[in-house]
């Protein structure tokens, strides 16, 4: 143990310097990493007097010390009054504006480019792995996600059935996916490299297998390796998107040469039903509610259309409305 | 005929819980029998189970928080150990039994730990704070105790009989719904957290109508002791916030038994109402627990610095300003499920508003030692202890409200350190020195001060080793409830944070040897006078243990500090008390309905998770039957006659008189 602490102590300094939010790799991070900076900053300015003021006023008037006078009437002041709550009162007013200001320029919403220069990708959160979809190249990557350098991302996500969080440390914020509900992420990478991405909200039994490597590639290299997947095998349609949708662990990177269209509407607006999940727990019998189990494993109506090669698969989400200011948007 | 449960329901295939629950059981065994072979049941009976004097309860709260505690602890221990442990290999737990235990860690922690620890504090302090002999409802005060158990039993029950939740602390829809979580987990979680949540919300009730309605003759609302003011603030917010969670509970009851669909992702159900609504109760709960913690620091503060607490008003003022405000910054845990900027920023600065009250407390503690007197016993260490930490805990939790921020560290071991470091300094430590500073009032002896310090400077090492890491980890990306360890960098922060687990256990070892020792050494650690630290409110006034009615004479209040300035004017020569008459005292009659009540409880609980419906009907049966021998019972009250009373507070004034004598001569 003694010999490992110097080792420790040595990771600890490390620690903020490599692969962390400290460390980012994009405007978007950047920007989080210094909104998060300053509010500390601002408060620590407050924060450190006030722990060093608490820990000298308590050993100034210990009992022992007699050249402290002791004051047992002193316990009002309007004057220390006024300025207990004022200081606290202006740092937050001050932190205020930074809230105001960093949560507009940070919205997940706001493009980082006009929408001709910026790639599409629609990301499905699926037990327990991701989905990413990319619509123009009519392409599909799982558990590994390749983007151009210095092209702006705009993410749409959602979930196949539990809750789930985007995360790309290096390339900054983070956001929901959702059944039934879509959000919208944008981010984007300056430099090419290997970023670590992640699951960031607990989704069952599989969740630390749904990690994947974000490979930043040169904005020209970027069509080639599109291409290159669309040459190979695996078509991902509602089909095989329901194999794939059932529960698996630790599952390796994989691409899909060709996708249907319109497969992500579809799954955010429930054409294609959620994917069901463990076929039962210790004391759930399989004969706990089965017509239940029996709708979510047939996927019942929805299914036979979904199957349908374009049936409804293509249409706008013209049904696709906001429901409420806290929420994504919702499938119609 | 038994529903679900068959043998398979017990894990015989996994050692580590089986091995846990036959330990447990086995002490359990112990402990009951070693009770009947002293014949103690009787005695246990009469004056414990059945008992309706908030002492008592307060004394069985504190009790339950402190079993649960070390349950809670022995969940953190096992996942620091398998974290690391995955760092060189697979580790000890799998993914199934490592995910019921982070839930039933955070489920035990606040519910069956902090929210007992801090009520049982409440229930003992504030009726002798208040110079009162009793709460408003004493029999309902008891049955809020024992359906808290109730809840703490179903929990502990699900480590042998089934599986607890795999769902975190709070079953997010649709995770915790029937196509997700099939098991029974998730069943027992909802009815653990039902029938204790009705306990809870009773006990709210009790609290908020004793300090409005009974106080000593002259103690008008701003002469109230703070500990009483953060009480009420802290039980309005429970009338309040509880009845949020048992609605959002039942409705995803409704959904996992009746095929409701609430938070489904199917039917028209919506899995983010879920989330807003258990927050809507879950901010609040932290007031709930930090509050009532703030009144115990604010007592510390004043009664060891010999000041009165500065700015008294101003502290008042703040808590109801935290009170009310707790109700309006939810959304900032979900500040990335995509609300909008404008939304995002409302709450982001509502939230940081609230500091603004934590501040205001935080520096007039700071001037109450300024021009005081300051004495370090154990209840002060873990007062400063407080104040340090707290206040980085604090900022961190302001840098978690800013929405740009939480979009980087929302559910990373940042945000899991932040949460720990205000619920341990604030809630936790306070328990601690709230322990400590009553103890001697509850049972008539001091703790030992040498373990006590050791258990604190431990406790507060260990705190900063295990949580320091835990920050810089989660500024590193990595996220929580991980099984195990996927970024090779994260793993020398997390050895730091083991080796601090190990420091915790040693102070948590000096906390029962404390106990132990203290005990043991009772005679020489005895407090005669009642008045171990010099105080300065009503409860100190009376005797240690105090007597069943806790005054003989119900005080009359004429100022902010009642028993400082008796005090003070008998230094100047008045005599401390001079009761001349006593007069009978009537005193709510023992009663077993709290007992009875959680154990039908109990089993409609089980019942219900297991759908072993015959034994729910009986066990509403018998709870409705249990309720109307209750409501049909002539005799409320029994009547101490005076010249008990007198006997009593004779001898109260005796041992005390002979205790100042010594000293003088002493002196």
């Amino acid at each position: 143990m003694l010999r490992t602490l110097p080792l420790v102590a040595g990771g600890l300094l490390l620690a903020g310097c490599g692969g962390g939010v400290l460390d980012p790799q994009g405007p978007v991070g950047d920007g989080n990493r210094q909104i998060l900076l300053n509010s500390l900053a601002v408060m620590l300015v407050i924060v450190v007097p006030t722990i060093i003021g608490a820990l000298v006023f308590a050993w100034w008037f210990r009992a022992s010390n007699s050249k402290a006078r002791y004051r047992p009437g002193f316990t009002y002041s309007g004057r220390i009054e006024l300025i207990v709550w004022s200081i606290p009162t202006l740092t937050i007013l001050f932190l205020g504006g930074l809230i105001y200001y960093g949560s507009h320029a940070l919205d997940p919403r706001r493009p980082l480019g006009p929408a001709d220069k910026t790639l599409e990708i629609e990301a499905v959160a699926l037990d327990w792995k991701w989905l990413f979809i990319y619509p123009a190249q009519r392409i599909a990557t799982v558990n590994e996600l390749t983007i151009p350098a210095g092209t702006p991302v705009r993410f749409r996500l959602t979930s196949a059935s539990v809750m789930n969080v985007f995360f790309v440390p290096q390339l900054g914020s983070m956001i929901y996916a959702m059944n039934g509900m879509e959000s919208e992420l944008n981010l984007q990478a300056d430099r090419p490299g290997e970023l670590y991405g992640q699951g960031a909200h607990y989704s069952g039994s599989g969740f630390p297998g749904m990690n994947f490597t974000v490979h930043v590639v040169p904005a020209e290299a970027f069509s080639g390796w599109a291409a290159a997947v669309a040459d190979g095998p695996g078509v991902l349609d509602a089909k095989s998107y329901r194999a794939l949708a059932l529960q698996s662990k630790d599952v390796p990177p994989s691409a899909y040469g060709e996708v249907q269209d319109g497969l992500f509407d579809a799954i955010v607006r429930q054409e294609i039903p959620p994917a069901p999940g463990p076929s039962g727990g210790r004391g759930g019998a399989p004969d706990v509610h089965p017509e239940a189990r029996a709708e979510s494993l047939s996927g019942s109506a929805a299914e036979s259309a979904a199957d349908v090669p374009g049936a409804n698969l293509c249409t706008a989400p013209a049904g696709t409305i906001r429901t409420t200011a806290l929420g994504a948007k919702r499938g119609g | 005929m038994l529903g679900k449960l068959d043998l398979s329901a017990i894990p015989l295939d996994e050692p580590i819980p089986l091995v846990a629950a036959l330990v447990v059981f086995l002490a359990a065994v112990g402990v009951l029998g070693w009770v009947t072979i002293r014949g103690w049941w009787p005695y246990l009976w009469r004056e414990w189970i059945t008992s309706v004097d908030h002492k008592r309860i307060g004394v069985m709260y504190i009790v339950l928080a402190a079993l649960m505690l070390l349950r809670g602890f022995v969940d953190a221990i096992m996942m620091r150990t398998h974290q690391a442990a995955t760092l060189f290999g697979p580790g000890y737990l799998p993914p199934d039994h490592y995910d019921q235990i982070f839930s039933a860690h955070g489920t035990i922690m606040i519910f069956f730990a902090s929210m007992p620890f801090i009520i049982g504090l409440m229930n003992f302090v504030v009726p002798l704070q208040l110079g009162v002999r009793d709460m408003a409802f004493p029999t309902l005060n008891s049955v809020g105790f024992w359906l808290t158990a109730s809840g703490a039993l179903l929990v502990n029950l699900s480590l042998v009989i089934g599986e607890f939740a795999r769902t975190g602390w709070l079953p997010y829809a649709p995770l915790s719904e029937l196509d997700y979580s099939p098991g029974v987990g998730v069943d027992y979680y909802l009815w653990a957290i039902q029938i204790s949540g009705v306990g809870t919300l009773f006990t709210g009730v009790n609290l908020v109508t004793t300090i409005l309605k009974m106080r000593a003759p002259g103690l008008g609302y701003l002469r109230m002791p703070i500990f009483c003011w953060t009480s009420l603030a802290s039980a309005m917010l429970i009338v309040a916030a509880f009845p949020i969670l048992t609605a959002t509970l039942a409705m995803l009851t409704l959904d996992r038994y009746l095929g409701f669909h609430f938070f489904t992702n199917a039917g028209g159900g919506n899995p983010m109402m879920f989330v807003n609504l258990i927050w809507a109760w879950g901010h609040p709960e932290v007031y709930i627990l930090v509050l009532p913690a703030f009144g115990v620091f604010s007592e510390i503060f004043s009664t060891f610095s010999s000041k009165p607490l500065f700015g008294y008003r101003s502290m008042v003022a703040a808590t109801l300003f935290i009170c009310v405000v707790s109700f309006t910054v939810w959304l900032h845990h979900f500040f990335t499920m995509g609300a909008g900027a404008n939304v995002n920023a409302a709450f982001g600065i509502a939230t940081s508003i609230i500091a603004v009250g934590t501040g205001v407390k935080i520096y007039n503690w700071i001037f109450t030692m300024y021009g005081g007197r300051i004495r370090f016993d154990t209840p002060m260490l873990w007062a400063l202890g407080f104040i340090t930490t707290f206040t980085v805990g604090g900022m961190t939790g302001v840098l978690l409200a800013v929405p740009a921020a939480d979009f980087v560290l929302h559910n990373s071991l940042f945000l899991v350190a932040h949460f720990h470091n205000v619920i341990i300094s604030g809630v936790l430590f306070g328990s601690f020195a709230g322990y400590t500073f009553w103890f001697p009032k509850a049972f008539g002896f001091r703790l030992h001060e040498g373990w006590g310090k050791a258990a604190f400077w431990l406790t507060l090492a260990g705190f900063i080793l295990v949580f320091a890491p835990l920050y810089l980890v989660g500024l590193e990306g990595m996220t929580r409830r991980l099984q195990r360890v996927p970024v090779e960098g994260w793993g020398p922060p997390l050895l730091v944070a083991l080796l601090g687990v190990a420091v915790m256990m040693a102070g948590a070892a000096c906390q029962i040897i404390q106990l132990v020792v203290s005990i043991r050494r009772r005679e020489s650690l005895r407090d005669e006078t009642g008045d171990p630290w010099d105080g300065r409110s009503l409860e100190w006034s009376t005797s240690s243990p105090p007597p069943a009615f806790n005054f003989a004479r119900l005080p009359h209040v004429e100022n902010e500090e009642p028993y400082w300035s008796v005090k003070q004017r008998s230094i100047e020569g008045q005599p401390l008390e001079a009761p001349d008459s006593y007069e009978p005292i009537e005193m709510p009659k023992r009663s077993a309905t709290g007992f009875l009540t959680a154990f039908f409880a109990t089993a409609i609980g089980f019942a219900l998770i297991w759908h072993i419906w015959w034994l729910a009907i009986l066990g509403f049966i018998g709870a409705y039957a249990t309720f109307v021998v209750f409501a049909w019972r002539d005799e409320a009250e029994v009547e101490i006659p005076a010249e008990e009373v007198a006997r009593i507070d004779r001898e109260r004034l005796r041992v005390r008189e002979a205790w100042y004598r010594r000293r003088e001569e002493a002196a």
